[in-house]
């Protein structure tokens, strides 16, 4: 049997595309990646239109996807988050159909229960042998972890395996295995390894974000839930890191060691597990050159798939078992509902990614956001886009004052014990506004270019125009 | 007033500005001297004046550095400033009495030409020459206005021709010389930023050495250095509990009829009562309940 196929045309030509299909693709290769712009262009050149795009997350790299929607190659997307370069484009209204967004839970579920059917996935591929045994963790172009490629490779009709660097069977350490996989291709090279990863990611300067993150470790330690077994995720952002860092001098000092680190993995994540803070990392997506080489190296971080992460149909996802998630926001009301879809003029420059799974499963989902970002008040009567329902949401910290959702009247007792600055949100929007002015929303333009569709399926929000 | 900790912040830089409230400090520095350029001054005056006209700094006493005597700008920067009322005005290179006393006329002279109450905005001369130093208590007493003193080790430094070292033993004259000043004219006394700001280990033990000599608090040019200053400059444990016993031992003596008491084998005089009166009020003042001790 053979597999390996002497281009990327042939392998289009045996999947049997054809018009009206779904193709998918995932994006651990971020800003680096060559590959959905390669496969894009030769279904182009092949005729094949009407197709929908089911990709994990779309980059700005990834704008010549913009030529093939105005060309009817594409006629329909579906995303888990969509950066600001190209969100302006949907938002403009490149597309007839709107947008589905999901979140990285609801997406695999999605495709696991038959809701969004996939006839071909194209796997990029740091690493594979000519049966399709793959890795990310291996190869000029390693990105980690291939965690959101797994239900595509699982659930697709047809799955191609697209690498640059190609050895002999069988690849030691796979993550995705060959019993998925159709058929391999060869190529020069699937990304530009400064867009897949970055050399180190770092903690923040800013003295606000400081300011924030201390805010944010005091009220883990003062949540009841810092004591051994923690389970912890948070972002790659600047505030979010040092979140980390004053949450690791807390654990540390108090000789607390966690069950597992959860998410995008950054090598912060990586020292607190080196520290002893942690027993273990599960890792859906690596962010930096230092996790990709501790997932290679070290037993103790683990590769999860998206299904394993986050799925609410699946039979358990991590997600359930964590106890803190630390994530950001665009935009929160009052109500907590948060926006990581647009920004608050409506463009749409981001996405749920793992917000709201994450935020459904945590005992403790924290929201750390300024009161403003340039003149804009972050505190909000009601948000643009409901990217994450305020149920699941529990508090906010800011420079200016913790908001403590009123349904966790625990949390707001235990960290007015423990002398934090707890301010009800209404008095914090008014407080911000003393200083920015109250924005007027700008109208909603008169179609939906988006749709927000919740981790259990449901339809969330809607997104319009700009 | 507690002052702890007070965080220079650039007089230009409004994005800081507007957060000045939320870094944590007791007071914060709004300079508009070493921080702003010769062609910034007038924009940092408005800027600055406006943050504290517009601004809600409840929690946080606001202190503002103007230009020194020797520049065409520190009455330009009273003129802005006095109407806002800050707490109190940092008077850069005080070398002599004369000079907080220039100061503190025109000071009353725009309060009065403005219908202010005179007298109520502080000042607090910042001795950063060997003059100063040496001139360091006929200053700290040179008139009413006068409410502390605060020591500059950089320019210090330059003019006693060293080098600034984190260790600071180039400046343990002047550091001991204004906290036996500033004590003896009874006002409060501030130490000098430390400068590195990656460097947090010496930077508490450069907090801690100017406790440990006396002085009221410490100034800071990061707002990293903010909270380390606070946990320096607040009582430890040890102290708001030693405090609590000296005042219980206090009570004891009293109801027993005792003049004198001694507690762990220590009498408990009037300096030693002051102290812990001093320890507690601090205590009470950051909401320290003393079941949390």
């Amino acid at each position: 049997m053979k597999k390996l196929v002497n281009s990327l045309r042939e392998a289009i030509a045996l999947s049997g595309l054809k018009d009206g299909m779904t193709v998918s693709f995932h994006h651990h290769l971020r800003n680096g990646d060559y590959v959905l712009n390669m496969v894009m262009n030769e279904i182009a050149a092949f005729g094949i239109r009407d197709l929908t795009v089911n990709a994990s997350s779309l980059f700005d790299v990834h704008a010549p996807l913009i030529r093939h929607i105005e060309k009817g190659v594409v006629t329909g997307v579906a995303a888990d988050y969509i950066a600001a370069g190209l969100g302006r484009a949907f938002s403009a209204g490149v597309l007839e159909k709107p947008v589905e967004f999901r979140t990285h839970g609801g997406r695999p579920g999605d495709i696991a229960l038959g809701r969004t059917p996939i006839d071909v996935a194209f796997i990029a591929a740091p690493s594979a042998d000519p049966m399709g045994n793959c890795s990310g963790k291996y190869g000029k172009s390693a990105c980690g972890s291939l965690g959101y490629a797994f239900a595509d490779a699982m659930y697709a009709k047809k799955v191609v395996v697209i690498t640059d660097n190609l050895v002999p069977y069988p690849l030691q350490d796979w993550s995705i295995a060959e019993n998925y996989v159709d058929y391999v291709v060869e190529v020069d090279a699937i990304g530009d390894p400064k867009g897949i990863v970055s050399g180190t990611t770092q903690i923040t300067r800013d003295p606000v974000g400081l300011v924030m993150a201390s805010h944010a470790a005091k009220v883990i330690e003062a949540s009841g839930l810092l004591k051994d077994g923690f389970s912890f995720q948070t972002g790659a952002g600047g505030a979010s890191l040092a979140a980390a860092k004053f949450l690791k001098e807390i654990m540390l000092k108090k000789q607390i060691q966690g069950s597992f680190g959860l998410g995008g993995i950054t090598g912060y994540m990586v020292d607190m597990l080196r520290e002893g803070c942690f027993r273990s990392l599960l890792d859906v997506q690596c962010f930096d050159l230092k996790a990709v080489e501790s997932l290679r190296n070290d037993p103790r971080h683990q590769e999860i798939s998206a299904m394993q992460y986050a799925s609410p149909s699946a039979k358990s996802a991590v997600v359930d078992s964590l106890d803190v998630v630390i994530l950001g926001a665009t935009e929160i009301d009052t109500q907590f509902n948060v926006n990581v879809h647009t920004d608050s003029n409506g463009y749409i420059m981001g996405g749920s990614g793992g917000h709201s799974d994450t935020a459904a499963g945590a005992k403790l989902s924290m929201i750390i956001a300024p009161m403003f970002r340039a003149r804009m008040p972050i505190v909000t009567d009601h948000v643009t886009c409901i990217s994450t329902p305020g149920k699941d949401i529990d508090v906010l910290v800011t420079q200016g004052g913790i908001a403590v959702n009123p349904k966790n009247v625990e949390l707001k007792k235990r960290l007015l014990d423990a002398k934090l600055p707890v301010i009800d949100i209404h008095e914090l929007k008014e407080k911000t506004e003393r200083i920015t002015g109250a924005p007027a929303k700008r109208a909603k333009g008169a179609r939906v270019v988006a749709k927000v569709i919740g981790r259990e399926g449901q339809l969330q929000d809607e997104i319009y125009g700009v | 007033m507690m002052r702890r900790s007070m965080l220079f912040l650039p007089g230009n830089n409004p994005n800081m500005l507007i957060n000045g409230n939320c870094l944590g400090a007791d007071a914060v520095i709004f300079d508009l001297e070493d921080a702003v350029a010769p062609d910034e001054k007038d924009a940092a005056r408005i800027l600055v004046r406006n943050t504290m006209r517009y601004m809600d700094f409840r929690g946080c006493e606001i202190i503002v550095r103007i230009n020194s005597i020797d520049t065409p700008y520190w009455k330009k920067d009273i003129d802005a400033i006095l109407p806002e009322r800050p707490a109190m005005i940092l008077l850069p290179k005080t070398g002599c009495p004369k000079d907080a006393q220039m100061v503190d006329e025109y000071m009353t002279e725009v309060e009065k030409r403005l219908g202010l109450e005179t007298g109520t905005v502080g000042l607090m001369p910042l001795i950063e020459t060997a003059l100063g130093v040496e001139n360091a208590f006929s200053i700290a007493t040179a008139c009413p206005r006068v409410q502390a003193l605060f020591l500059g080790a950089e320019d210090l430094t330059a003019d006693l021709q060293c080098k600034r070292t984190k260790e600071g033993r180039e400046i343990e004259y002047a550091r001991t010389r204004l906290v036996v000043a500033a004590r003896a004219a009874g006002i409060d006394v501030y130490d000098t930023p430390f400068t590195d700001v990656n460097d947090d280990e010496c930077m508490e033990a450069d907090a801690m050495l100017a406790k440990g000599l006396g002085f009221s608090g410490k100034a800071s040019i990061s707002p990293r250095h903010v909270e380390i200053i606070n946990q320096v400059f607040s009582p430890s444990v040890k102290e708001i509990d030693y405090a609590y016993e000296v005042m219980e031992a206090i009570a004891l003596a009293k109801e027993r009829g005792k003049g004198a008491i001694s507690l762990y084998g220590k009498m408990i005089d009037a300096p030693i009562v002051a102290r812990a009166e001093r320890v507690i009020a601090m205590a009470e003042a950051l909401g320290i309940d003393r079941r949390d001790v």
